[in-house]
């Protein structure tokens, strides 16, 4: 297969960046997108060009990894897919192809397609656990957990925190993000007891680092490629909510006594 | 020579760990503030650990060369956790769990450290679960169990496909809160070049930042790798892009001996290669081969109308197929542990028999238990695995048999550590993947969450401050120590060589050619011919790689070329190291089968009488051979006697 690729060239964070066309050939269909990528840096290299930088690692869907528009879409075309198990068979033969970084302020471009996400590393340190330390800990099977709630709390946690769902937003809201995480662990009775205090910090931080708020365009659950559901946004307000009601409530109890 | 010690307490096996905790000296609240801790890696084993410690009151910085300590390698285990819980009421226990690891490990792993690991992993349960990691659970609430390669109980713990994902984010989660409470430092996208020996300690670490490309010094009391496994030395494999081997390396050439580094595993069930730029392998948990049944036609005429698509897998009636395991191992069939699955898919496609357009495939098929089953119960055991594997290949795993292919995919051999987990050198330890001491020659599934959690939680918290307990009156050490220069002056100078060869081939090109050298000489079968001839093209790959080897880009800036060129040139030297291992270890066992040493029906055939020792290497510097220092094994509990899965 052949394809012209019209990639974001960026040297550094201070770089104004832009588009750069290349032409490459002799791809396989079962190639995967980095594979071709992994094809044009051969080229690249071989005529003494720097390589297109992008990142990557475990190939396999699941680390979280990579990132990329393609052809605008957060992971390309095709839905609950990462980039890197996105295949050119995908593609038309002949196709131009788009590839550009995350755009959204808060991941700020480092070089070419690689953006900074650490800013999730931070909403995640700002409560995204259980405080339970390594010893003294009951028998696992001391707390039966319904499996529904398991399993739903399981649907949460499979969020690679990856940051599509912020590229897919309007407002580079980080709302799917924040409440996967929230969800996982408000939805077992080991989260249950931090959970108020955990939505209320991880949502300033969120709100601190620059994310948007949800404007309900589900394009986050649309373009997820671990089809996180917006069912947890929504769990998000009502726990966030809920958290402030009863902070309000101690508050007042404190006062009166 | 150097005498290698393991330093069990020298009490009864089950009395060992309590022991040693019971006399395992520590360090008071105060002191361990004024103790800084390195800790290289942030997957289950370096996460857990630096979280750990973090908890402990330790200074810590820990390091990834991710963007984030979340996406480390153990993220992509699929299959499970191995713990002795016996929650399923079949037997289960400690010891059988112990038992089973070290013979799965075909005697070649280290009794006592195998005995604590099989100790600690209900433990590890518990603690995972308090960190709402949402394993697999029954209708009644209590967690579930599935059984898995090698054992005749179901004492593996998962969370649907992702076991991994969940426990890392269990690790990164703990890690997280020492972050935020400052106990622990994150260092993101860094590389660690070189450990730093001050007096004969380790007592840092040399790290590039990808970002900036700058040379960064870290000092520390101690220094922990978590740095993972070398399976990318086969070019191939089911590790991750990143995945490397330069911590442990550079420590190997501090001093540190490298242990059986010929034992790799090969994983039977992987996606079958499809052409010459794949970049890498993806597993498929091995925990199919529960449902799944392996099979090959028995008659060459299907398998040449197969692979010119004339007939589809399913057009083959079940008397024209061929289920080997079933055929050789009636007992554990399917279940046999990896090294013999993978033998076998070998032996059959190399008998002519293998499916798919290259010949080297065999299916997996899940058509029996959909039908016991149906096919709601498989969607909820694999339905992930079926997705992806429908994304890689564009079949669907629900009509058609998968196919399946052995891949590396685990390295059992390692940076040598002694019954405290550290390596010969002082201060300098090994978790996890990265170390020996657990696997012996082949591990059992589900059982490197296991380890890579036992040490990091469990294990090194304790044995360490056995050590700092001496270091408490070692003030914060100085990077400006003539060691430090030094080490910083030799990792500038070896990138600049980098940087300045002025070939015409990109690193990948070296990488790929080491691959196939690695993979068909010291791969699934090795022998004395091929063993010898891989040594001279190492040789002269090495050559190859320093006159042509052309690296674009700048030494101060983002440059995934120069990451990989240091990395593949240290694979290049650890190969050679692989190959003189596999040659020195005239028997077959586990993960190392050597061609010469089998029994008439094509088994592996260990020799305990010369072999039962671990092999580990010393470095003795540039053009010198690596010196050989065995550690015999001793076996108090397990009978060593042929493994057989019959």
């Amino acid at each position: 297969m052949i394809f012209t690729l019209k990639i974001w060239r960026q040297k550094d964070a201070a770089d104004k960046g832009g588009l750069v066309t290349y032409n490459v050939d002799d791809i396989s269909p079962d190639s995967s997108f980095f594979e071709m990528l992994d094809q044009l840096n051969q080229h690249l290299i071989a005529q003494g060009v720097d390589p297109v930088s992008f990142d990557h690692d475990c190939r396999e869907g699941i680390c979280g990894t990579c990132s990329l528009y393609i052809n605008g879409r957060p992971h390309g075309p095709l839905k609950g897919t990462t980039t890197c198990q996105l295949h050119m068979r995908s593609f038309r033969n002949g196709e131009t192809i788009f590839v550009e970084p995350w755009r959204c302020g808060a991941f700020p471009v480092i070089k070419d397609l690689i953006v900074d996400r650490s800013a999730f590393d931070r909403i995640i340190q700002a409560g995204g656990y259980v405080s339970v330390n390594s010893g003294g800990i009951p028998d696992a099977n001391t707390i039966p957990v319904p499996k529904s709630d398991s399993d739903a709390s399981f649907d949460a946690a499979a969020c690679i925190g990856c940051g599509a769902c912020v590229a897919s937003c309007p407002n580079a809201s980080a709302m799917l993000f924040v409440s996967a995480k929230v969800s996982h662990l408000a939805l077992l009775p080991q989260g249950r007891i931090e959970a108020a205090r955990r939505v209320q910090n991880m949502v300033a931080t969120m709100d601190s680092l620059g994310f948007g708020n949800c404007s309900n365009a589900y394009a986050c659950e649309a373009e997820c490629p671990k089809e996180i559901s917006v069912t947890n946004i929504a769990r998000m307000n009502r726990e966030f909510l809920a958290a402030k009601l009863f902070a309000e409530k101690e508050k007042q109890i404190s006062v009166s006594l | 020579m150097i005498n290698l010690k393991a330093g069990a307490p020298t009490v009864p096996l089950a009395e060992q760990w309590s022991s040693y905790k019971a006399g395992c000296k520590l360090v008071n609240p105060n002191n361990k503030r004024k103790l800084d801790i390195i800790v290289v890696g942030t997957g289950l084993a370096g996460a857990s650990a630096a979280a750990t410690l973090g908890q402990l009151g330790y200074n810590v910085k820990a390091f990834c060369y991710q963007d984030t300590p979340r996406r480390a390698h153990s993220i992509a285990a699929q299959g499970g956790i191995n713990a002795a819980k016996n929650y399923q009421n079949d037997g289960d226990n400690v010891f059988r769990l112990f038992y089973d690891t070290v013979k799965g490990g075909d005697y070649r792993a280290r009794e006592s450290n195998v005995y604590r690991l099989a100790s600690i992993s209900p433990e590890i349960i518990d603690l995972c679960v308090a960190q709402g990691v949402p394993f697999a659970r029954e209708y009644g609430g209590l967690l579930a169990n599935r059984s898995f390669g090698g054992t005749q109980v179901s004492r593996t713990f998962y969370a649907r496909g992702q076991t991994g994902q969940q426990l890392l984010i269990g690790a990164y989660s703990a890690l997280s809160r020492q972050i935020a409470e400052g106990a622990v430092k994150l260092y993101n996208r860094r590389d660690i070049l070189d450990v730093v020996l001050v007096d004969g300690k380790a007592r840092g670490v040399i790290a590039r930042n990808l970002v900036t490309g700058e040379i960064e010094r870290h000092a520390a009391h101690a220094v922990v790798l978590a740095t993972g496994g070398y399976g990318n030395v086969f070019y191939l494999s089911t590790n991750a892009m990143g995945s490397n081997v330069t911590p442990a390396w550079s420590a190997y050439k501090k001093g540190a001996l490298f242990a059986n580094p010929c034992f790799t595993q090969i994983h039977p069930t992987c996606i079958p290669v499809h052409g010459e730029f794949q970049s890498k392998l993806t597993l498929m948990s091995e925990s199919l081969r529960n449902d799944g049944r392996i099979w090959v036609p028995l008659d060459k005429e299907d398998v040449e109308k197969l692979r010119q698509k004339k007939i589809q897998p399913e057009d083959i009636p079940e008397s024209k197929r061929d289920y080997y395991l079933e055929r050789r191992y009636p007992a554990f069939g399917n279940l046999v542990p990896r090294d013999v699955a993978s033998r076998a898919a070998k032996e059959r496609c190399d008998a002519g028999y293998g499916v798919s357009s290259t010949g080297l495939a065999v299916y997996l098929d899940f058509s029996d238990a959909i039908n016991r089953l149906g096919r709601e119960a498989i969607a909820a055991r694999y339905g992930n695995l079926f997705q992806m594997y429908e994304q890689i290949v564009a079949d669907n795993p629900y009509k058609t048999p998968m196919m399946i292919y052995p891949a590396v995919h685990y390295t059992m051999g390692g940076l040598w550590v002694d019954y405290e987990l550290m390596t010969t050198v002082p201060g300098l330890y090994a978790i996890g993947e990265c170390n020996f001491s657990d696997h012996g020659a082949n591990r059992l599934g589900a059982s490197a969450l296991m380890q890579g959690l036992a040490d990091g939680y469990f294990v090194l918290p304790y044995t360490i401050s056995g050590y700092l307990s001496g270091e408490i009156h070692t003030p914060p050490i100085s990077t400006s120590l003539p060691e430090f220069e030094a080490a910083v002056k030799s990792v500038s100078e070896r990138l600049a060589g980098l940087k300045n060869s002025s070939g015409k081939e990109s690193v990948d090109h070296f990488h790929r050619k080491l691959g196939k050298i690695m993979w068909e000489y010291c791969g699934m079968s090795r022998n004395e011919a091929g063993l010898q001839k891989a040594l001279s093209l190492i040789e002269e790959l090495k050559a190859e790689f320093a006159a042509d080897v052309r690296i674009p880009g700048g030494l101060k800036e983002y440059n995934p070329e120069l990451e990989k060129a240091w990395r593949v040139q240290d694979f290049i030297e650890l190969g050679e190291l692989m190959v003189r291992d596999a040659l020195q270890r005239k028997e077959s066992c586990g993960g190392h089968f050597r061609e010469e040493y089998q029994t008439p029906d094509g088994e592996a055939l260990r020799n305990d009488d010369e072999f039962a020792f671990v092999g580990a290497w010393e470095y003795k510097g540039v053009g010198s051979a690596p010196a050989l220092t065995k550690e015999e094994l001793q076996f108090e509990a397990v009978i060593p006697s042929q493994r057989s899965y019959k």
